[in-house]
């Protein structure tokens, strides 16, 4: 038996200075020499703790043998029996902390790189061009509504057509896709690739209705009359702020405005396109999750000269992908840990500048978390003028608001079963950010199966194969 | 993708949208809004509901050309589509018999009026419409109104129609023609509204405004229409728009709005207009 090779083949990355020019894909994916060499690494275990890591269960090992053996085909139709979007979770899915955290490699040496193979394989598979969709059961007469066209939503509205369904995929933006098209930038996840995810799922029959605002447009009560069930992916879209003096300052920015004026309004070409994004010289972004860092590599995308992470904890608790969080870094933003934003200044409705506390860490709180404590007569001020407040989000209100008998947490989530995605209500299922709050794509997809599985169980009266 | 059924120039600068949505048509009530997109480049930009038509499945809006997108607006013809219409949005206008109600508008808001105007008639209330323009050339929608209100108050600048001046006289215009409004509810201009706000605040009378900010996607996702009512941070898409006017911040407001007024310009340069330069 050879060596076990401990020794992860990296792969080619823009570099940083002049990726930081351009809003193109960051990661350029391995070519196919390198994804072999890199897939012969694994260990083919009898009981492969990758797998369990995985929240959808995909055969690890199994798709990696085909790479290994060059078969990327087989490669690609292991993964897509029980993922719809490899190309997508290929690269946005937290694997350090899921399949790769499992991997026995990782005891010695380097993990496997499980994320970056299934973007291979995802990437040469559409490279061949759209192949054929998958014979399509006849019609069984039934109707779904499925709201939110996120990841939660495409897994039911695929699940479902697959299995006879008309379904009606209702998105309240001009763009289906939710996150991964108003969220998450180009430079991680193109969006060619989203697109061609939703292309797919409109070739098995789903029909798509953008602008429709369910709740308003029409209600879902109203939705029932003409549809046997419905399913609710409608995201955690509400931001938070911080809440501390100054936030109605122009300059201050949520994420998800920030980032909605450049990917989704395709800001970054203004004037080509005709929603303005400001070109700010020093930027804070207040978070320190995906969506700070995105934010924050935006901002220098987009010309900022310094651009800064306050985030309240230390470096051990950045809850991004560390991957995205050393882009950041290469890339060169400012990272201030241990330091809360207290109070923002400005001049004329504008901001000039943020004053902040500093921070040390205490005792360890309910998360085990050691829980951030202010240090007082610690204020200080930067100059900053724009901020992007990165904090959470929360579900939006207006389904619930606009439905009688729609059960919601207290944090505005729509209750669901974690096993079915039903909600209190008759036929109405749920799952995704809706129901968790702002999680991941993966466990939105997982949700959006299970809740699949779920509605052909109740509407056919037989268990899902 | 919507069809434009009517796009006309009503008076100077403003224009009448009349689109097929009949899912919107169906759902439209007094003081709801929709967003659009003129075109595959534009911005989402909101619109008042003037008036619908359910079993035409139609929906219209009154709109002023201020900028690029209005500009935008403004070359439509009956049978061009544009590619989004998203709607209705926001809360609808409180309707309810609160004794005599005085609506104010001026620019677009004499069009939203309309149907915040027939719905309070039909609930029971004496409704007066005070409209307001530089002149009277150009006022619009006045035999719409009038039909739908027990009196209609005009004021102009100059003087060409009905009462000279600016809604700054409301106090004495009340009492010159009788009417103790229970509510106020004023539409259109911001600094009308504004002015409005201020005008019956020393009267004690409740003042509806309809506030316009800056909106993205209109369904509470961006917060980029925010705005400060009774010391706390509201949302205009989904809590409002429309708000009680003595407790709006219009100060953050106004510089809120003048957010991104040096960009407004470029696209307006770059828009059919430049040419006439
Ligand atoms: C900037 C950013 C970066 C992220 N990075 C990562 C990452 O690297 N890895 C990862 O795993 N996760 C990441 N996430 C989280 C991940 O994107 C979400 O967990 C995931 O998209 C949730 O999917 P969903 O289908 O539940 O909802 P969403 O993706 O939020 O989709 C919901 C859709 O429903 C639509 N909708 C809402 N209300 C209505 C209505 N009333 N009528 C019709 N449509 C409606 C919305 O417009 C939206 O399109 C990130 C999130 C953000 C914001
Ligand atoms: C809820 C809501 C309802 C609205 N209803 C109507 C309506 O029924 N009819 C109508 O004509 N307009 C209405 N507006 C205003 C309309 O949306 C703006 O006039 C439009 O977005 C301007 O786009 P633009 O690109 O043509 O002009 P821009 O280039 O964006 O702006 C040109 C000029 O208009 C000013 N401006 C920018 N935004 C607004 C605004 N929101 N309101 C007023 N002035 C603005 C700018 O400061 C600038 O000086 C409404 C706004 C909101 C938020
Ligand atoms: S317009 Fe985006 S939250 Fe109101």
């Amino acid at each position: 038996m050879s060596k076990v090779d401990l020794v992860r083949r990296p792969m080619p990355k823009q570099e940083p200075a002049e990726r930081v020019r351009n809003f193109d894909e960051v990661a350029l994916g391995y070519p196919a020499e390198l994804a072999r060499e890199e897939a012969a690494r694994c260990l083919t275990c009898k009981k492969p703790g990758c797998v369990d890591g995985c929240p959808v269960g995909i055969d690890i090992p199994g798709f990696l043998g085909s790479v290994a053996a060059g078969d990327f085909g087989a490669a690609i139709r292991t993964v897509k029996q029980t993922n719809a979007l490899p190309a997508v979770c290929g690269r946005v899915c937290p694997q350090e902390e899921q399949c790769e955290r499992n991997c026995v490699l990782g005891k010695k040496g380097d993990p496997l790189a499980i994320g970056r193979l299934e973007r291979f394989v995802a990437d040469r598979e559409a490279q061949e061009g759209p192949g054929q969709p998958p014979p399509l059961p006849p019609p069984n007469g039934r109707a779904i509504a499925v709201v939110g066209s996120g990841p939660a939503g495409i897994t039911v509205a695929a699940d479902l057509a697959l299995r006879g369904y008309a379904v009606t995929m209702f998105e309240a933006l001009h763009e289906a896709g939710g996150v991964l098209t108003y969220g998450i930038p180009e430079f991680r996840l193109p969006k060619a690739i989203v697109r061609r995810e939703v292309d797919y799922v409109r070739s098995l029959g789903v029909e798509l209705r953008l602008d429709f605002v369910v709740g308003k447009t029409r209600t879902i009560e109203r939705l029932q009359e003409s549809f046997d069930a419905i399913f609710v992916g409608a995201g955690a879209g509400l931001p938070w702020f911080l809440e501390i003096p100054g936030e109605n300052l122009n300059g201050v920015y949520s994420a998800n405005e920030y980032l909605t004026r450049c990917n989704l309004m395709r800001g970054f070409r203004f004037p080509a396109f005709d929603t303005p994004l400001k070109r700010s010289a020093r930027v804070a972004v207040f978070g320190g999750g995906n969506v700070a860092m995105d934010s924050a590599r935006t901002a220098l995308r987009l010309g900022a000269d310094e651009v800064h992470i306050v985030y309240r904890r230390s470096k051990a608790e950045l809850p991004a992908r560390a991957e995205e969080a050393e882009n950041a870094e290469e890339e060169g933003v400012i990272f201030d840990y241990l330091t809360l934003p207290v109070r923002l200044i400005g001049e004329r409705g504008w901001l000039t500048g943020i004053e902040c506390r500093r921070m040390e860490l205490g005792e360890p709180d309910a998360s085990g978390r050691r829980r951030p404590v202010e240090i007082p007569g610690s204020e200080f001020v930067m100059a900053m003028d724009a901020s992007v407040c990165a904090i959470g989000n929360s579900p939006n209100p207006l389904i619930p608001m606009t439905t009688p008998g729609l059960e919601v947490g207290k944090r505005g989530n729509i209750v669901a079963d974690d096993d079915t995605g039903r909600t209190s209500r008759e036929r109405v299922w749920a799952g995704g950010d809706v129901v968790t709050g702002a999680a991941t794509v993966i466990s939105a997809m997982g949700a959006g199966r299970r809740a699949a599985r779920s509605i052909h169980e109740a509407l056919s009266g037989q268990a899902a194969p | 993708m919507v069809t434009i059924v009517e796009r006309r120039m009503i008076v100077p600068n403003v224009h009448l949208l009349t689109v097929a949505a009949p899912e919107v048509a169906e759902s439209a009530r007094p003081g709801n809004f929709i967003i659009l997109r003129p075109d595959e480049q534009g911005e989402r930009i909101p619109l008042t509901i003037a008036d619908w038509d359910t079993a035409a499945g139609t929906v219209s809006s009154i709109f002023v050309q201020v900028g690029a997108s209005t500009a935008k607006l403004a070359r439509l013809k009956a049978g061009d589509t544009i590619p989004s219409y998203a709607g209705p949005l926001g809360n609808e206008t409180e309707i309810a018999n609160f004794g005599t109600v005085l609506l104010i508008g001026g620019c677009y808001g004499l069009g939203s009026l309309y149907p915040i105007a027939r719905a309070l008639t039909a609930a029971g209330n004496k409704v007066y419409a005070m409209i307001e323009a530089r002149s009277s050339y150009l006022l619009y929608w006045q035999e719409r109104l009038a039909a739908v209100v027990e009196r209609l108050i005009v004021v102009t600048r100059d003087g060409s129609r009905g009462y000279k001046g600016h809604v700054t006289r409301l106090s004495e215009i009340l009492a010159l023609e009788k009417i103790s409004p229970d509510r106020v509810i004023a539409h259109g201009c911001t600094f009308q509204m504004m002015t409005v706000a201020k005008e019956t605040k020393p009267l004690g009378i409740k003042t509806i405004v309809s506030m316009n900010p800056i909106m993205i996607d209109g369904t509470g996702m961006c917060g980029v229409c925010r705005l400060t009512v009774a010391g706390q941070t509201k949302f205009a898409c989904v809590d409002g728009p429309e708000f009680d006017g003595h407790e709006v911040d219009w100060e953050e407001f106004f510089a809120r709005r003048e957010g991104y007024s040096a960009e407004e310009n470029e696209p307006l340069h770059r828009s059919g207009c430049a040419s006439h330069f």
